[in-house]
């Protein structure tokens, strides 16, 4: 790889060891995929997937201290992924000891984190990219993030610059201010190498069709046609709808990029001219998405418990997102002549967002109707073997993937926790 | 005993023998490692139950088989993690060519721990329809990959 005069000089130790161990490992990344040089970052801020302070991954924690230590910080401020812990997040005494042990290093974590370079104390979400966060690239910025769903996004729906970076290496970039110049940084890499017909007889459940496409394209790019059905073009709901989308195309598979004709930015400008020569099709239609549902396993002891929380929100919720579920669930709760929720329902957002949501007449109403409203990853709550073992419901894909969660499309789920038939 | 032999591009340098631990589909790093990292499983007991292949298998100090890597970007640093706590598998092996994820965690367990992982990639289509688990596997360091059964 051809480095600048600055990039040879970290190599070779004149910041310190501990930055040119930083840009050793990059180098290597890229030289793995054929880079031949290193490009600066323009994105304004950086985003990190740890965000957890959880005991057991010590080595992580040693690394950042040998970071700090060595002053070899982001050179750019950055979010991270949400917190783990709320206490308005409904746990039994035993489950809170649990997330005591588990999430022992959090407080130092954090800690850690305002000493390399973090936005805010309240920068702690998977959708960094809202306007209340204020972490949105512009259409061509290069980017050393990580956190597949925000990279997915962003690539996407913002047309930024981003490869699918591991956590540490989306610190690592940030720190020397630069990202080896390969995949979805270049034209070639954005390429896309399937052709997705979609043609069902509704708008599919995002999360559904993203992991579809997931599961059938895994790391490849796709272009998917026949959603214009549907949307004119990106206003919030339609980029709510692929925010979700995407992440399931990069948990159940590993999608960084796709296009979606007609409405994202790359997809409007260059067409199907953006189909690599030798492209292959997959056409979705309503068996297909049934088939992808009707396999998820079924991991539950009791397939038949009675579901005992629900988490709406992963990835975190836009604030129309918030407004939409707000007025479902009032509807259905009207419907069946309830006031509150037959299922504890935890519905989670940016900090941000969910503290301009909470001032709002939507917001008392959900919380008087038993609706908790949270900040945190269901994720890193349900990596508590506690919580594991007890029946929760989700209409996130990504979750299910990782998680005992179980899948329903939204409005199934609406039903079970306003007190319908399961 | 029958012996074939895979030829591979080099991602990280090693010589290693071990048993073969083979996934079809795309292995779900963070979804596998979850339980074994959280809960100090020192064997690393494959916890992704979409991964028939390897659900609940054991995958320290085998040689791991797959096509790619799916899932979070937080895949690199599990496979950090596992390394620095001796729990990695003996050495990565792909069919298909290395996703950004996978090549973080091995360069990172290369450069940042001293439990490097051995790491091939683009052995093919045919090794991984050929390689079963519970073979006997040896990486060469010129990037050979030989299967004995």
């Amino acid at each position: 790889m051809e480095l600048t005069k600055r990039q040879q000089d970290i190599l070779d130790g004149k910041e310190g060891d501990v930055k040119a161990k930083v840009m050793k490992t990059l180098v290597m990344y890229g030289e793995t995929f054929g880079s031949t040089r290193m490009v600066d970052i323009t994105g304004k801020y950086g985003h990190l997937v740890t965000s957890f302070g959880l005991s057991v991954m010590k080595p992580v924690y040693d690394l950042m201290d040998t970071l700090i230590d060595a002053g070899a910080v982001s050179s750019q401020k950055f979010s991270v992924d949400p917190r783990p812990l709320e206490s308005c997040v409904p746990a039994n005494l035993i489950q809170k000891i649990f997330f005591r042990v588990m999430y022992s290093k959090q407080d130092d974590y954090d800690r850690q984190l305002k000493r390399l370079g973090i936005m805010s104390d309240d920068a702690y979400t998977c959708t960094c990219y809202m306007d209340e966060v204020g972490n949105t690239p512009k259409e061509g910025d290069i980017l050393s993030w990580a956190e597949s769903s925000a990279v997915v996004y962003a690539n996407s729906i913002l047309g930024a610059r981003c490869n699918r970076n591991s956590g540490i290496l989306d610190l690592f970039g940030s720190i020397v201010g630069c990202v080896p110049y390969f995949g979805l940084l270049t034209d070639d890499g954005r390429k896309a190498d399937w052709l997705i017909e979609v043609r069902t007889s509704k708008r599919p459940e995002a999360q559904l069709l993203g992991s579809a496409i997931g599961m059938k394209v895994m790391e490849a790019v796709p272009y998917v046609i026949g959603m214009d059905r549907w949307f004119t073009g990106l206003d919030d709901e339609a980029k709510a709808y692929f925010k979700d989308f995407g992440a399931a195309t990069a948990s159940n598979g590993a999608v960084g990029l796709y296009h979606i004709e007609n409405l994202t930015p790359e997809a409007v400008k260059q067409g199907r001219s953006l189909l690599r020569e030798g492209y292959r099709t997959f056409v979705i239609d309503d068996a297909v998405l049934e088939d992808t549902e009707r396999n998820y396993p079924m991991i539950w002891k009791d397939a038949s418990a009675r579901p005992k929380l629900a988490f709406i929100g992963c990835p975190h919720l836009s604030p129309a997102q918030l407004e939409s579920w707000s007025d479902r669930i009032d509807s259905a709760l009207c419907e069946r002549g309830l006031k509150k929720v037959a299922v504890p329902v935890v519905m989670t957002a940016a900090p941000a967002v969910m503290e301009a949501f909470k001032k709002t007449d939507r917001a008392r109403r959900l919380l008087s109707q038993g609706v908790i409203l949270s900040h945190i990853c269901p994720l890193m709550y349900m990596n508590n073997p506690q919580c594991a073992s007890m029946p929760v419901i989700t209409c996130s894909n990504k979750l299910r993937t990782y998680t005992s969660a179980r899948y329903y499309k939204e409005d199934d789920l609406l039903r079970i926790v306003t007190g319908g038939e399961r | 005993m029958s012996t074939r032999v895979f030829k591979g591009r080099v991602v990280v340098k090693g010589r290693v023998t071990a048993e073969a631990l083979v996934s079809k589909g795309g292995f779900n790093t963070l979804a596998s490692y979850q339980h074994s990292l959280m809960f100090g499983d020192r064997s690393g007991k494959c916890s992704d139950q979409n991964n028939v292949d390897l659900y609940k298998r054991p995958m320290a100090g085998k040689a791991l088989c797959m096509p790619q890597t799916i899932g979070s970007t937080t895949g690199g640093l599990v496979l950090y993690c596992a390394s620095a706590m001796s729990r990695q598998p003996a050495c990565l092996l792909f069919a298909k060519e290395i996703d950004s994820l996978a090549a973080a965690g091995a360069i990172l367990a290369d450069v940042w721990t001293d439990n490097s992982m051995p790491t091939v990639d683009g052995l093919g289509e045919e090794f991984l329809s050929y390689v079963q688990t519970g073979d006997r596997i040896t990486v060469d360091e010129d990037g050979t990959v030989t299967v004995e059964r």
